[in-house]
């Protein structure tokens, strides 16, 4: 009987302690929706205008798994002599599954001397990163990478 | 404008046309705008929105940061040592605040 009783006690405890976890994560939960496909490609439009983007040029580097949503390194790279004549001016970088799409925009010179940035972005779930650079010429070049989050970061 | 809080590795010496690279951290929350906080209010958007590098007064690199920018920003990136002088590197902040550090380089 007394054996019974203890065993009860533990379930419920047990039971007790999985909820008070749930509620705990759903408090870490970022509190808006995400952004869709659609909403970056319309993001990149407002950034690029008309141009039709061509894939190439540019090296976007991401981890393919990240652990941590809350910091995952990214690298872009555009080949390019960064002349007076032919230079990046501008890579933007547009997350489609973050709460807004927006990530950053790097602003070039002839005098950056290459076209090669780094930084740390947050990325709410698994999703692509795409990559835009715009030439002085007025050419556009897009890359997309995807990347895998398990704990997202936003 | 305030000291940066940052930390920021800036070659002291290069070469007339070498390309360097920079790399800057700063410290800071980039407080997104999308968390609550206990009492369940949305936490307002405080980030640094905005950082340049200046090479003798002259822009040479500027990046546009959204809320998707990891909190302490890092940030590397190169530029052609073209003359000695002030290398100038600046965080614009949502409430205004400018923080800068400052580094001399020689080229030779």
């Amino acid at each position: 009987m007394a054996g019974n009783h203890f065993k009860i006690l533990q379930l419920s405890r047990r039971r007790a302690l999985t909820v008070l976890g749930g509620v705990a994560c759903a408090g870490l939960l970022p509190a808006a929706a995400s952004a869709t496909p659609a909403e970056a490609e319309a993001m990149i439009k407002s950034l690029i205008g008309a141009a039709a983007p061509a894939e190439g040029k540019i090296q976007l580097k991401l981890p393919q798994i990240a652990d941590n949503g809350a910091t995952v390194p990214l690298r872009v790279t555009v080949d390019s002599p960064m002349t007076e004549a032919d230079h990046v001016k501008v890579i933007h970088v547009v997350a489609e599954g973050n709460p807004a799409p927006g990530v950053a925009s790097f602003h070039f010179t002839p005098r950056s001397g290459k076209a090669d940035v780094s930084t740390r972005i947050r990325l709410g779930k698994t999703q692509y990163v795409h990559a835009v650079a715009v030439m002085n010429n007025g050419s556009v070049w897009h890359a997309k990478e995807e990347v895998k989050v398990t704990v997202g970061g936003c | 404008m305030a000291a940066a809080n940052a930390k920021i590795k800036v070659p002291e010496k290069a070469k007339k046309g070498e390309v360097i690279e920079i790399k800057t951290s700063i410290v800071h929350d980039m407080e997104s705008g999308q968390r609550k906080d206990s009492g369940d209010k949305l936490i307002p958007r405080r980030i640094i929105n905005k950082f340049q590098c200046k090479y003798n007064g002259v822009e040479v690199f500027r990046m546009d940061m959204q809320s998707a920018v990891a909190a302490n920003p890092y940030i590397s990136f190169f530029t052609v040592a073209t003359e000695s002088g002030k290398i100038e590197l600046m965080w614009y902040d949502d409430n205004g605040e400018v923080y800068t550090a400052t580094s001399q380089i020689i080229v030779e």
